[in-house]
C-alpha cells in the first residue's frame, strides 16, 4: 500500500496531545493504523509530551497518596470485556477492511453495516455527531460516480479506506487523505470498478450544491 | 483483576523495599538506580523508567513505588496545567497511576519510552475525565493494521535512551519552539489559539511545530 496523501502535521500533533475533537481523533487514529510514517509522528509528539511531563515541575501528592493509589488498582473495571469478546469473534475472520478504531465506531466491519440512502446512488452511516461539534461518517460512493456535489463552511478530511475517487486531477487512494477547506468547491469522483469506501470528516455542515442535496440535507443530517 | 497482591482496602498494602530496615513500619523508599552494581547509589545517576515500567507488569510494588514518586507529582502537574482544581488533579494522577499499574503488561519496551506511554495514560483519563469519551487509538493486535517493522533488542535500547535524547533536543529548541510545543501540551490551545496567544502569524506557529517534531522524530527515528 502506498500511501500519497497524508493529514496535516497539525491534525497528528493535536491527536496526541489529546486535544482534538474526537471526529477528527477518528480519522487520525485510523489513518495511523494503516500510515507507518504518521504513527512515527504521533509517537514522536506522544514522546514529547512524556519528555515534557517528565521535565515539568511536580506538585506535591497528598499524603498517603501512594497507598490510596495502589487501592485504586483493585476497584473493579468497567473496560475490556466486551472488546475481548469482539476481538475473539474477529479472529477468525478473513482480515478486515476497516481498521481499528474505526471497526468500533461503525459496529463492525463493512459486511453488515446499515447504510443509509443519501441519493445518487450514495450511502452513508453517521459515527460521531453532536451539536456544532465535527461528524465522521462513512460515505459510499458508486463505482464511476460523483460524491454529490458540495461545499462546506470549513474543513473536510476524507480517507479511503476501499477503492478509489479522483478530484481535481488527483488520484486517492486506500489510506490516502484529501484535505478540503471551505475555498474548495470540489467534486471527488469514484473510480470504476468497486465502490469507494470513505471516512469523511467535516468541521461544520456541508452545503450541498444539488437540487435534490438541498432538499434532503434537513432530514438526512449532514 | 490481574493484581497478585494480597491486600484490601483497609490495610496499607505490603511494598517490597529494596532496603528493608527492621522494626521500622514507615520507611521510605529508595530510588532503584539505573547502575546499582554499587552498593550504594550514585548520586547522579537517573532510574531506568523503562525496565521500571516493565518491573511492574510483574506486579513489582518497589517498583511500582518509585515510578509513582516521580511520575504522579509530574502528571498531578500536567493536570493542573490543563485546568484541573487541585482536588480533581490529585484524583486524576492517583487514577493514572492506577492505570499504569493496571495496565502496565501492555507496555512494551520497544516501542516507546516509559514517560512516553504514561503520559498517553495520563491524556487519555484526562479526555474521559473531562470530555467523557475515549480517544480513539489504533489496536496494535488490529490484523488490519499495517504493521509496525518487527522490534529488536536493539530497539529496547533505543528507547531506553529516548527520554535522555528528547530531554536534550528539547533543551537545544530555541525557546521559541519550545514555547509552540509547551502551549500545544499544556494549554490545550489550537494552532490559531497560539498564534494569537504569542501575536505571531499561524504560518509561524506551523513551521516552529514542523521544525521542532522534526528534529525529535529525527532523533527518535535515527538510532532504530
Amino acid at each position: 500500500m502506498s500511501i500519497q496523501h497524508h493529514p496535516d502535521d497539525e491534525l497528528l500533533v493535536r491527536y496526541a496531545t489529546g486535544e482534538l475533537p474526537e471526529a477528527w481523533s477518528v480519522l487520525a487514529a485510523t489513518h495511523a493504523a494503516l500510515c507507518l510514517d504518521c504513527r512515527g509522528k504521533v509517537r514522536a509528539a506522544e514522546a514529547v509530551g512524556g519528555a515534557l511531563v517528565a521535565e515539568s515541575g511536580p506538585v506535591d501528592m497528598a499524603d498517603g497518596a501512594l497507598e490510596a493509589t495502589l487501592a485504586r488498582t483493585l476497584a473493579p473495571q468497567a473496560d475490556g470485556g466486551a472488546s475481548a469478546v469482539v476481538a475473539a469473534a474477529e479472529a477468525d475472520e478473513a482480515k478486515p477492511v476497516l481498521p481499528q478504531p474505526l471497526r468500533d465506531y461503525a459496529g463492525g466491519d463493512l459486511a453488515g453495516l446499515n447504510w443509509r440512502r443519501l441519493g445518487r446512488g450514495a450511502y452513508h452511516i453517521p459515527l460521531v455527531s453532536g451539536r456544532g461539534a465535527p461528524t465522521a461518517r462513512l460515505l459510499r460512493i458508486p463505482a464511476g460516480r460523483p460524491v454529490p456535489e458540495h461545499g462546506h463552511n470549513g474543513l473536510e478530511l476524507t480517507m479511503v479506506l476501499r477503492g478509489s475517487f479522483t478530484d481535481g486531477g488527483q488520484r486517492f487512494g486506500v489510506g490516502d487523505v484529501e484535505t478540503a477547506d471551505s475555498d474548495l468547491e470540489h467534486q471527488p469522483v469514484a473510480e470504476p470498478g468497486e465502490d469507494c469506501i470513505c471516512l469523511a470528516v467535516t468541521d461544520a455542515p456541508l452545503r450541498f450544491r444539488g437540487v435534490f442535496a438541498r432538499l434532503v440535507q434537513p432530514f438526512i443530517g449532514i | 483483576m490481574m493484581s497478585t497482591l494480597a491486600i484490601s482496602r483497609n490495610t496499607a498494602p505490603p511494598v517490597r523495599r529494596v532496603a528493608p530496615r527492621s522494626g521500622q513500619a514507615q520507611q521510605r523508599i529508595r530510588p532503584i538506580v539505573l547502575q546499582n552494581n554499587d552498593s550504594k547509589p550514585r548520586k547522579d545517576s537517573v532510574p531506568d523508567w523503562n525496565a521500571l515500567l516493565c518491573n511492574v507488569a510483574r506486579q513489582d510494588s518497589a517498583a511500582f513505588a518509585v515510578l509513582f514518586e516521580h511520575f504522579a507529582p509530574r502528571v498531578k502537574s500536567y493536570m493542573l496545567r490543563l485546568g484541573s482544581d487541585a482536588q480533581q488533579a490529585e484524583e486524576l494522577a492517583q487514577e493514572a497511576l492506577a492505570a499504569v499499574w493496571r495496565k502496565a503488561d501492555r507496555y512494551d519496551p520497544a516501542r516507546a519510552a516509559a514517560s512516553t506511554w504514561i503520559f498517553t495514560v495520563a491524556r487519555n483519563l484526562r479526555i474521559d475525565a473531562f470530555r467523557r469519551r475515549n480517544h480513539p487509538e489504533p489496536d496494535p493486535n488490529d490484523p488490519a493494521l499495517v504493521p509496525d517493522p518487527p522490534a529488536s533488542a536493539d530497539m529496547v535500547v533505543s528507547r531506553k535512551q529516548d527520554a535522555v535524547r528528547i530531554r536534550r533536543a528539547l533543551a537545544e529548541l530555541s525557546d521559541d519552539q519550545r514555547e509552540v510545543l509547551q502551549l500545544s501540551f499544556f494549554d490545550d490551545q489550537t494552532h490559531t489559539q497560539i498564534s494569537e496567544t504569542l501575536d505571531i502569524p499561524l504560518g509561524t506557529v506551523k513551521s516552529r511545530i514542523r521544525l521542532a517534531f522534526g528534529r525529535i522524530r529525527n532523533l527518535l527515528e535515527d538510532e532504530e
